[in-house]
């Protein structure tokens, strides 16, 4: 009972940023390569693996190697991976553009990662955490939020994952279907801003 | 001599593993009875992790809140989020370090897509995370906080 209330009475956050259904925005961020990136470079993608990570959180260290899998696993079928580092790294120095480029060589990342650079882009999407994927389908020429939330239901240990909740929800699209659950939840680090 | 080192040792492991034993870690089934209280007491239970940086910012808020109130009826938990195999490593240095004295358990449950509306059906899943209750009301707060502002809604619950 005291959920309910609770969930009733206080702290309405979720009002920013997407939801699923929303049509998403592009965006133009560096990557670590130094070329700039967007959505709109990949004309034969069917969609995107939007993911907001960080070199210096724990979890986001646990589910580079997933990622690098998913990637590898769904670019060929339409749905790249593209990483966005949204903190500030003045606050957090671990994930400047510099120390981007040095894990991205360490980890051999098949996809990009760029940086949110004055962090414009994380805030219109609605990332709270890192990691925090969203997943875009294309429809017509727009990109429709499909699935928001965590990449599977155990960071801690690939080998115990019961629920791959993104592959689940990418293969949902790519059989035309929708992704169900559409909205996961999970542990992550709060993204690093002055604001806060 | 040979006995007085054996005692000794007996001693220091004794103590070692006292201090050892000092967090429990459960799972959130565990937990979840520390979320609600029929009692008149206000229970301030606050998410955090030895690496999760504004975590660390605002534990000193909490522990204030645990001294200054521990002749009322406040009880401060606070749920470490850090990996259970890091407790020796990280986190019971981290405590002796800091000198934490406010009750400490670790949360070691991955599945944390169940869990994280169990606790608050509007957490996004960030720490710190915090919730502030009685056995009337509950409040949750996924931010960091000041003293002032941690008292303030301490002091709301209280009447």
């Amino acid at each position: 009972m005291f959920f309910t209330l609770a969930a009733l009475t206080f702290n309405y956050v979720s009002g920013q940023g997407y939801q699923v259904g929303d049509r998403a925005t592009d965006f133009r961020l560096k990557n670590v390569d130094g070329n700039y990136v967007s959505m709109s470079d990949y004309p034969d993608a069917r969609g995107f693996v939007v993911v907001f990570t960080c070199n210096h959180c724990p979890y986001a260290v646990a589910y580079e190697d997933r990622l690098i899998e998913i990637n590898n696993k769904y670019t060929p079928k339409g749905f790249p991976v593209i990483a966005i580092n949204p903190n500030d790294p003045a606050l957090q120095p671990q994930d400047s553009f510099e120390q981007m480029q040095v894990r991205a060589r360490e980890k051999g990342f098949t996809f990009p990662y760029l940086f949110d650079d004055g962090q414009s882009v994380y805030p219109v999407y609605g990332a709270t955490r890192t990691p925090h994927v969203y997943l875009l389908a294309k429809q017509n020429n727009d990109l429709i939020v499909a699935y928001i939330g965590a990449i599977d239901d155990n960071y801690q240990d690939p080998s115990a994952v019961q629920d791959r909740f993104l592959s689940n929800a990418i293969d949902a699209l790519l059989s035309g279907s929708k992704p169900d659950p559409d909205f996961t939840r999970a542990i992550g680090c709060t993204i690093k801003t002055a604001a806060n | 001599m040979g006995k007085k080192i054996f005692i000794l040792a007996a001693v220091f492991f004794t103590i070692t593993a006292l201090a050892f034993s000092q967090i429990p870690v459960v799972d959130f089934d565990e937990l979840q009875p520390r979320l609600i209280t029929g009692s008149d007491s206000v229970y301030v239970v606050n998410f955090w992790a030895t690496w999760c940086v504004p975590c660390v910012k605002e534990l000193p808020e909490f522990e204030k809140i645990n001294e200054i109130y521990s002749d009322q009826k406040v009880g401060v938990l606070l749920v470490s989020l850090d990996n259970a195999r890091h407790i020796e490593s990280r986190v019971l240095p981290f405590i002796e370090q800091h000198g934490l004295k406010s009750e400490i358990i670790l949360l070691d449950d991955p599945q944390s897509n169940r869990w994280i509306p169990l606790v608050d059906e509007s957490w996004t899943g960030s720490i710190p995370a915090t919730v502030i209750f009685n056995k009337n009301s509950r409040s949750f707060y996924e931010k960091v906080f000041t003293y002032e502002e941690l008292e303030d809604a301490v002091k709301l619950k209280m009447n």
